[in-house]
């Protein structure tokens, strides 16, 4: 069918709504990456057989990300009449369980993380709602709001969700309109620079020159944040809304998702969603019958975290090396081809859609002043609940990493975050009572970034983690600049020295000095905020520097040349498995008898200790 | 008008396209290939090498038949994703970069495949294993090893 009225979205909406909600039992498989990587392919498929070996009559979707990856493979059951629940970490074998109970009617308690309210449908006894659980409870769900509830893919399940909308109001009001509402409500740069999104609209709208083009970012580069991944994995049709929007605001008719090459999930279901909405007309001629056109197309990148940089982004899908350039102009005015464009981020993008579903107003009214809506981190490392999580601008790091996070891994103590990747930086514990948003985040010398929050803990060595960004941004450069190509390259080996037991207290002033000047005589993003991992783990971390280079001692046991392993020998049973872990072959014993480690062959990289069932490998540092 | 005719500029994104294209087809980017893409769209062989060769996801150099692509993202690292890294050196007995002798892997890093939560996280062709401990490994290269015999594909962990 076509699309061309407010009365044509809600018949489809109303086959979403049937496919979202049938009047049979339904099972949905979280099967975004996380969810794979975690083995949800074979958990769906045992589903499936086992379904249809017991006869069941059951609807089997895929879905996308919940967010709670931690608890991943998570399962959705929905059984009319009985109840929705939530079952968490399930395997094949769960999985034929779970099929056999509920081919008797049951909803069985074991594995069951959550029960999911609905309208309609009897809460459970004994089993808490997902809104009550300490991860969800503090989420506020914008960007992700249908992230794992409906099928990726699917038009109508989208629009049943209220899909749509947002783009029919927006036709309905005249373009600089539009752009009055999105500076309205507020709205910053969700990639991380944090600027006001209609500004950036209205500059792009009043510029000379056609045509004009939009543009997503979806290269999300940062390592340790999925955030992107998972919108255009688990809800692409937000995105693409957003962007049709965003060309009617402006006056353009063409726009591209640009995806980096590390996502194919994520490359393909916007592709799908892309060609769904062409075939019923929410992409293409006469958009809901307003006589707008605009058509998207899906770029792929190639592997170049630079490309993340909106300059060389462009200069990417102009079919060149992903090179920057300086700025201004900024591409609002001078962009894609030299034309007006307007580029923003997925997260960005999704919001849009939301803000022209629900107003201005609405939006404004979560966050704070200043730094209004949502932002979604993904929170990873040393923390008990990894996963994605949507908050309102303002909360606390500490709510962050405590009460949705559940605190350090194992019982170990937080000792830092790092926020916004390679350009961000590593906050103290003690700075865990700040909130979060784009101005305390950048004068504590991080950044809010567009959305990586690692945890670390006592066993990370925060001269490592330093010396680890700058291989990234070393590696990453794309070398036309000398501040970055070569400044990249100094601090490295200076942090390389210190970590390897060569460093003196004049390479830490050096490695300052060269931070500083980096940071001000870079061209681009990248260069500039190189040097953040650096000049934050100095400012907070600095007795760690000064145990590497006066002491030769590294704190948290990490750094290898300043590190031994030992095995203690009445902790050790024996059972050969460090042995056999050992690469070089340093460790040798008998059976049933302590083994040891020869210290002059180990290279300490410790998989034995990771390893040792006993934790009998101790780390001397 | 410039003296000298500039080709027309491509149209977004089609010289990305077509590089993928070709490494789908070949695994890696033969010379015929590019010089006769070069030809299909009229654009230069120089301005397609200098594209090709800034992407990280292009190689010029054949490649083994299944891509190991270890995660050095910031969660895997400190998760431990270097130690896996390093195993996988010691087994497959290739530097990242390297195919083995009997063409079968081509080991590579990668800056986060994006499923942090999962990590240490490695990536073989499609497949992507998280939670993953070093004594994982010789039993999921067994798989992709078998799989050359039998054929058969198993996912996840």
């Amino acid at each position: 069918m076509r699309v061309h009225t407010r009365s044509d979205l809600e018949s489809l909406g109303a086959v979403g709504l049937a496919a979202i909600y049938p009047s049979r039992l339904k099972v949905s498989v979280g099967m975004a990456t996380c969810g794979l990587a975690a083995g949800a392919e074979a958990v769906y498929r045992t589903l499936h057989d086992e379904a249809l070996a017991y006869g069941l009559d059951m609807t089997l979707v895929s879905t996308g990300c919940l967010g709670y990856c931690q608890v991943e493979p998570l399962v959705d059951v929905r059984m009319p009449g009985r109840g929705r629940v939530l079952y968490a970490r399930v395997t094949p074998e769960r999985a034929r369980e779970l099929i056999a109970a509920l081919a008797t009617g049951e909803l069985p308690a074991e594995g069951a993380l959550a029960t999911i309210p609905e309208e309609g449908l009897p809460p459970l006894e004994g089993l808490p709602s997902l809104e009550e659980l300490p991860f969800y409870a503090k989420q506020h769900k914008v960007i992700l709001r249908n992230s794992g509830w409906i099928a990726p893919t699917k038009l109508e399940e989208y629009v049943a969700q209220g899909g749509y909308g947002g783009l029919a109001r927006a036709l309905e009001l005249p373009p600089q309109a539009v752009v009055d509402e999105v500076t309205r409500s507020g709205l910053r740069g969700r990639g991380g620079g944090g600027f006001p999104t209609g500004r950036k609209w209205q500059t792009c709208r009043d510029a000379p020159g056609a045509p004009r083009y939009i543009i997503c970012n979806g290269d999300e580069g940062d390592p340790g944040a999925y955030m992107d991944r998972t919108v255009l994995e688990s809800d692409p049709y937000s995105v693409i809304e957003g962007m049709v929007i965003g060309g009617y605001a402006v006056g353009a008719h063409e726009g591209y998702v640009y995806v980096r090459d590390e996502y194919p999930l994520a490359v393909e279901r916007v592709t799908q969603a892309v060609s769904r909405a062409e075939e019923v007309g929410l992409l293409g001629k006469n958009i809901l019958g307003s006589g707008f056109d605009f058509a998207v197309r899906v770029v792929r990148g190639a592997g170049a975290f630079v490309c993340g940089e909106e300059t060389a982004l462009i200069a990417s899908i102009e079919g060149g090396m992903g090179e920057p350039r300086p700025k201004p102009p900024y591409p609002a005015l001078q962009g894609l081809w030299g034309c007006p464009t307007v580029i923003n981020n997925v997260k960005t993008w999704a919001s849009v859609s939301a803000i022209l579903a629900h107003g201005a107003d609405w939006y404004q009214a979560i966050g704070v002043e200043g730094n209004t809506g949502t932002v979604v981190f993904s929170l990873v490392g040393k923390v008990a609940n990894t996963g994605l999580v949507e908050v309102p601008l303002g909360i606390t790091l500490h709510e962050m990493i405590y009460e949705i996070g559940g605190g350090g891994r194992d019982g170990k103590a937080v000792k830092a975050v790092q926020t916004g990747g390679p350009s961000g930086g590593c906050l103290p514990a003690r700075l865990f009572h700040l909130p979060i948003d784009y101005e305390t985040l950048t004068e504590a010398g991080s950044i809010m970034g567009s959305g990586g929050m690692v945890v670390m803990d006592e066993d990370t060595c925060m001269v490592d983690v330093a010396r680890y960004f700058l291989r990234f941004t070393m590696d990453e450069s794309c070398g036309k600049c000398t501040p970055c190509r070569e400044g990249t390259r100094h601090m490295y080996r200076i942090l390389t020295r210190i970590v390897e037991g060569q460093g003196t207290p004049e390479d830490i002033v050096l490695l300052e000095q060269i931070a500083t000047w980096v940071k001000g005589a870079a061209l681009c993003g990248l260069g500039q905020t190189a040097p953040n991992p650096v000049l934050s783990t100095l400012r907070y971390f600095r007795d760690e520097y000064e145990a590497h280079v006066r002491e030769r001692r590294c704190p948290a046991g990490v750094c290898r040349a300043l590190i031994q392993l030992v095995i203690r020998s009445e902790l050790c049973i024996g059972c050969g498995i460090c042995k056999r872990e050992c690469p070089v072959g340093a460790i040798s014993g008998q059976n049933k008898k302590p083994h040891v480690i020869d210290p002059s062959l180990c290279t300490r990289c410790r998989l034995c200790h990771d390893a040792c069932p006993e934790g009998a490998i101790e780390i001397v540092r | 008008m410039p003296l000298i005719p500039q080709p027309l500029p491509l149209a977004g994104g089609v010289l990305l396209d077509k590089l993928h294209a070709i490494n789908a087809e070949y695994g890696y980017l033969p010379e015929p290939a590019l010089r006769a893409a070069a030809e299909e769209l009229g654009v230069p062989l120089s301005q397609i090498y200098s594209t090709a060769s800034f992407y990280a996801s292009f190689s010029f150099e054949p490649r083994g038949r299944h891509t190991i692509r270890v995660c050095q993202g910031t969660a895997c690292y400190i998760r431990g994703g270097d130690r896996i890294l390093e195993k996988l050196i010691t087994m497959l007995g290739v530097e990242p970069g390297g195919t083995d002798d009997d063409r079968l892997f081509t080991l590579e890093t990668v800056y986060c495949v994006g499923s942090c939560s999962m990590a240490p996280v490695v990536r073989i062709d499609g497949d992507t294993y998280g939670r993953l401990k070093a004594e994982h490994l010789p039993r999921i290269l067994r798989k992709y090893r078998s799989l050359e015999s039998v054929g058969e594909e198993e996912q996840g962990q």
